[in-house]
């Protein structure tokens, strides 16, 4: 237990689902403009999680019009409403910085198949 | 001077979020509440303080001189005497309590602690010397501090030439940190931003002498 639990136990989200690098997921961000606030879908891969407690991040990577976009959200920030996991990704490190070398086909991550 | 003051433990830094979903880095100081021990005046000791305590220690730890002055005012021995001048103390007593709720949100304070010890540091971590380069033929002396002086005039090194020595472990004032959060019920404090010293070292908090007009 950190000293600071006290103080951090009120400013973590309760209703941040699984997820952990290569997953595909959705981050709906609240974007303010001006007086109206409207929700905008960041879809793509978790390419790290880093931190712990309510320092932690996560990164969410994808291509947009041939750009590779990443951005990167404090996992209990207020800023986003919630986050979907679309897909659960088969992936062997923790980090896929690997993805930032690679285009199209290559660049894509195996999807997890569960076995029963 | 300070209006009001008060002593704390520091616990750690940490973050939260503002009303615009911003991090805010706010370091935590424990405020458990400060019995007065006993209050200074101009007229009986030259100068307006308060002389508080807080916690508790073990009675086998308090020396007599100590003991002897806790016995006079009457007030359960804490960890640590401490004073806290103040503009006018005229609205205090011996035996009162003082705790977080004398700061609000929205505060500006000065806050003082002893620093982290350094040991013996180098110029370049003492005083943020520069330092010499890395390559172009430079030999063992990267970290070096260059010149101290002249040669046979003046014949010697002036006295107050910046060099190595021992570095922090000294009083340090932070001023002007806003306070984020003041919370007497959970005996804790929100300061924005890094407060010097150790976790777990007194940190006197005043209401900032330098906030300008409000």
């Amino acid at each position: 237990m950190n000293p600071t639990d006290l103080v951090d136990r009120a400013n973590l989200r309760d209703d941040v689902p699984e997820f952990s690098p290569g997953d595909t997921v959705k981050v709906h961000v609240r974007v303010v403009e001006g007086n109206r606030e409207r929700i905008q879908v960041f879809q793509g891969a978790v390419i790290r999680r880093q931190g712990a407690g309510v320092r932690e991040t996560f990164t969410v990577r994808k291509v947009s019009f041939g750009v590779g976009v990443e951005r990167t959200f404090p996992v209990h920030s207020p800023l986003y409403s919630k986050i979907e996991r679309v897909t659960e990704g088969d992936v062997r490190r923790a980090k896929l910085y690997y993805l930032r070398d690679r285009i199209g086909k290559a660049a894509k991550i195996k999807e997890k198949r569960i076995t029963r | 001077m300070a209006t009001k003051a008060i002593v704390g433990e520091k616990v750690g830094m940490t973050q939260i979020w503002d009303d615009a979903q911003r991090v805010v880095p706010v370091t935590v100081v424990k405020i458990a509440p400060v019995r007065v021990v006993a209050v200074k005046t101009p007229e009986a000791a030259g100068y307006s303080a308060l002389q508080v305590t807080y916690g508790q220690r073990r009675a086998s730890l308090i020396n007599k001189p100590e003991s002897g002055v806790f016995a006079h005012a009457g007030v359960e021995p804490g960890k640590r005497l401490v004073e806290l001048r103040l503009e006018d103390t005229s609205g205090y007593e011996v035996g009162q309590e003082l705790d977080a709720g004398i700061l609000t949100a929205g505060d500006k304070v000065d806050v003082t602690a002893i620093s982290k010890g350094k040991g013996f540091a180098g110029g370049m971590k003492r005083h943020n010397f520069k330092g010499q380069g890395g390559s172009h033929g430079n030999h063992k002396k990267h970290r070096a501090p260059g010149s101290i002086g002249g040669c046979a005039t003046p014949a010697r090194v002036f006295k107050g030439t910046r060099m190595a020595g021992r570095m922090g472990a000294s009083r340090v004032t932070t001023l002007n940190l806003e306070v984020v959060a003041a919370d007497p019920e959970r005996e804790l404090i929100l300061v924005k931003g890094a407060v010097p010293g150790p976790r777990g070292g007194m940190v006197l908090i005043r209401d900032a002498v330098k906030a300008g007009r409000r």
